[in-house]
């Protein structure tokens, strides 16, 4: 598994340590305290009625934000509904989301600038259209590359196998990031494969498979932009699995404590990939105790201002349900 | 003129359409070297390369689902699917994606795809491969579903539909594939999207059936042309539906037979007689009959002649609201 920072923000291993720029680095902490804070006010605006059924991605900070920002422009975004920290590192805004998961259709609309679909609610069946984005922007002789998110129940379904199929087949410019949370619900990795790890799966497509620590945000960096690099270069598809844990529960309308364990639960949050980095920063000195309050700060006050926004918007017509017939 | 069977006009509309817009793509099993398993793509990908004309692996959700994603990203996939009893894996990507995409990005996206499906039994052919699935497709707000029945109206269609902004479900009946050759004019022209055909003006009643049935309803028609003045809808669009067409016509003859391949219940004649009893009651002269397949699977080759509508069905159904 690849992995640079001990869960105390140790460098344990330095081959192949990326180079990022203190700057770069700096926005990628930015956007992961940003997804935690937005999914924190979503958690309590849904207890407080104000926003519906909410899937968290906390703990997964690392593996969205970090393989994330290393796309351009251009390039293409498929998540899912837990993916909130793929978006906001992407630049849509954060008043959208709270909006469609308070059930306004209108937080789906995409800004001109992203290429990305809305977030994919039915598990794996988005996976086919990454590969076929990915396939248009080959077959239109485009640089772009398309990432697609899913979490490893995913892998599971008929949609997965038959997408990485033809993205091998067609070799297409595509990422397959599985975000290996653990729990599909209520259901242990134990009940979805077999095999000893996800990214095995990749290897009967003749695809590249690199198993990444999760919440090591250099390591997810390293090996998202590894595979962007070699995809625009016409190598092919890459499948990496980010080793992680979904820490809260699969949405508002779940418990945890029915089918795992506190000790469990409690274990990982000592891997914690926002403190990790954090650790690794401060050591490095490219974060100090003033600047991580004013990061924290400036990310509080983003989200009450857009939170302010998403509740001052007016309810949707009824009309609107016939805008948009193909 | 040249004259052409179905498999032709079709094929010749694609070759056409395709040397008018590079972004059409034809994908598929079998569609690339081996000109699709009915031959409908023969020729094409010699002529096109395979980057346009692309053998896929055998997968029906894959090739729906990557042609929702090459349809996204600007290109118009027109996939194949073998044959309707295979398309039922489709349908998840179709109805939760495809029908749906424009509405969920807000209008920023578009799915311009057309889904090649032939339809219906009446070749002797395998077990899976004789369905009539039309309902399926109709159920989905959102596609649109036509149904072809000649070489000319099917050219019509077909370039109607390559240049439609949204999904298309495009019928083709097996049955008439190779079965007759009419004049198909050689530049191509495009055929409204809900328009149904009035094949045959009468007085006493009205017919209506899409696809294959519609040449069954023709010499069911010819048989009582000495008894009763018969009405003739080709409905050619299931999805839309143009309601003008049949209301027009029932309100004149008060009567009418629906004719379908598909099961009786919750098949596309149920709306049908569903939309003619809400608009037309009070100009009905007898309750509307279905002739349909009986609520059973689909039988293999050697029964299914007893399954789908035959024309002494048609008779019959004729005769009975005739003598309400």
């Amino acid at each position: 598994m690849l992995q640079f920072l001990s869960s105390e923000g140790k460098i344990v291993n330095k081959k192949g340590l990326p180079k990022i720029a203190a700057k770069e680095l700096k926005r990628i902490y930015e956007l992961m305290v940003l997804s935690r804070v937005f999914d924190d006010i979503a958690l309590k605006l849904q207890r407080e009625g104000r926003m519906l059924t909410f899937a968290s991605l906390l703990g997964q900070e690392a593996s969205q934000v970090a393989s994330s920002v290393v796309f351009e422009n251009d390039d293409w975004f498929v998540p899912t509904y837990r993916d909130h920290g793929v978006l906001l590192a992407r630049g849509f805004p954060l008043k959208g989301l709270y909006l469609y998961y308070a059930g306004d259709e209108r937080g789906m609309e995409i800004p001109k600038e992203i290429q990305a679909l809305p977030p994919t609610i039915p598990i794996g069946s988005h996976i086919p259209h990454a590969v076929g984005i990915a396939w248009a922007q080959k077959l239109q002789k485009r640089k772009s590359v398309c990432a697609v998110y899913f979490g490893e129940g995913s892998t599971s379904k008929g949609d997965f196998h038959e997408g990485i199929n033809f993205a091998g087949v067609f070799k297409v410019p595509c990422i397959f990031i599985c975000q290996n949370n653990q729990w599909a619900i209520s259901v242990p990795t134990s009940r979805q494969t077999a095999s000893e790890s996800f990214v095995k799966k990749a290897e009967a497509c003749g695809i590249e498979g690199v198993l990444v620590d999760g919440n090591d945000a250099l390591a997810v960096y390293k090996a998202t932009k590894d595979a962007c690099d070699k995809a625009r270069k016409g190598g092919g598809p890459t499948f990496i699995e980010c080793y992680t844990y979904r820490l809260e529960s699969h949405t508002t309308a779940d418990d945890w404590k029915r089918y795992r364990s506190q000790k469990e639960v409690d274990s990982w949050k000592r891997k914690d990939p926002l403190l990790r980095l954090a650790k690794y920063m401060k050591k490095e000195k490219l974060l100090s105790k003033k600047e991580e309050k004013e990061i924290f700060d400036s990310a509080q006050q983003k989200v009450k201002e857009e939170v302010a926004e998403f509740e001052a918007t007016p309810l949707p017509k009824a009309e609107d349900m016939f805008k948009y017939i193909p | 003129m040249p004259i052409l069977n179905l498999v032709e006009a079709i094929r010749t509309t694609l070759e056409q359409e395709m040397a008018r817009d590079p972004k059409i793509i034809l994908l598929g099993e079998d569609v690339g070297k081996n000109g699709g398993v009915f031959r409908v793509t023969e020729g094409l990908w010699q002529k096109f390369g395979q980057e346009r004309v692309i053998d896929t692996p055998l997968a029906e959700v894959g090739i729906m689902g990557v042609s929702i994603g090459l349809a996204v990203a600007g290109l118009r996939p027109v996939p194949e699917v073998q044959f309707d009893g295979f398309s039922l894996p489709m349908l998840d990507q179709l109805y939760n994606h495809a029908a749906r995409i424009k509405r969920r990005s807000q209008g920023k996206y578009s799915c311009p795809l057309v889904l090649r499906v032939p339809h219906g039994g009446g070749i002797k052919a395998y077990e899976h491969h004789s369905e009539s699935l039309e309902t399926f497709f109709c159920y989905i707000p959102g596609l649109k579903v036509l149904a072809p029945s000649r070489p000319y109206n099917a050219k019509g269609l077909l370039v109607s539909a390559l240049r439609e902004t949204s999904p298309v479900i495009f019928l083709e009946p097996k049955k008439v594939y190779r079965a007759i050759k009419e004049e198909v004019p050689e530049e191509p022209y495009a055929l409204p999207l809900c328009k149904a055909d009035l094949v045959q003006e009468g007085k006493d009643v009205t017919i209506i059936a899409w696809g294959a049935l519609q040449r069954v309803v023709l010499s069911a028609a010819e048989d009582l042309v000495d008894k009763y003045s018969i009405e003739i809808i080709d409905l050619l669009s299931l999805a839309p539906l143009d309601k003008e067409t049949i209301l027009r016509s029932v309100k004149k003859t008060g009567r009418c037979v629906i004719v379908q391949e598909a099961p009786k219940t919750c098949g596309f004649g149920s709306e049908l007689a569903a939309v003619i009893q809400e608009e037309a009651i009070l100009n009905l002269k007898a309750p509307v009959l279905r002739v349909a397949g009986p609520n059973t699977a689909m039988p293999l080759a050697r029964l299914e002649n007893y399954y789908i509508p035959d024309k002494e069905k048609i008779i019959v159904a004729v005769e009975k609201v005739m003598a309400f």
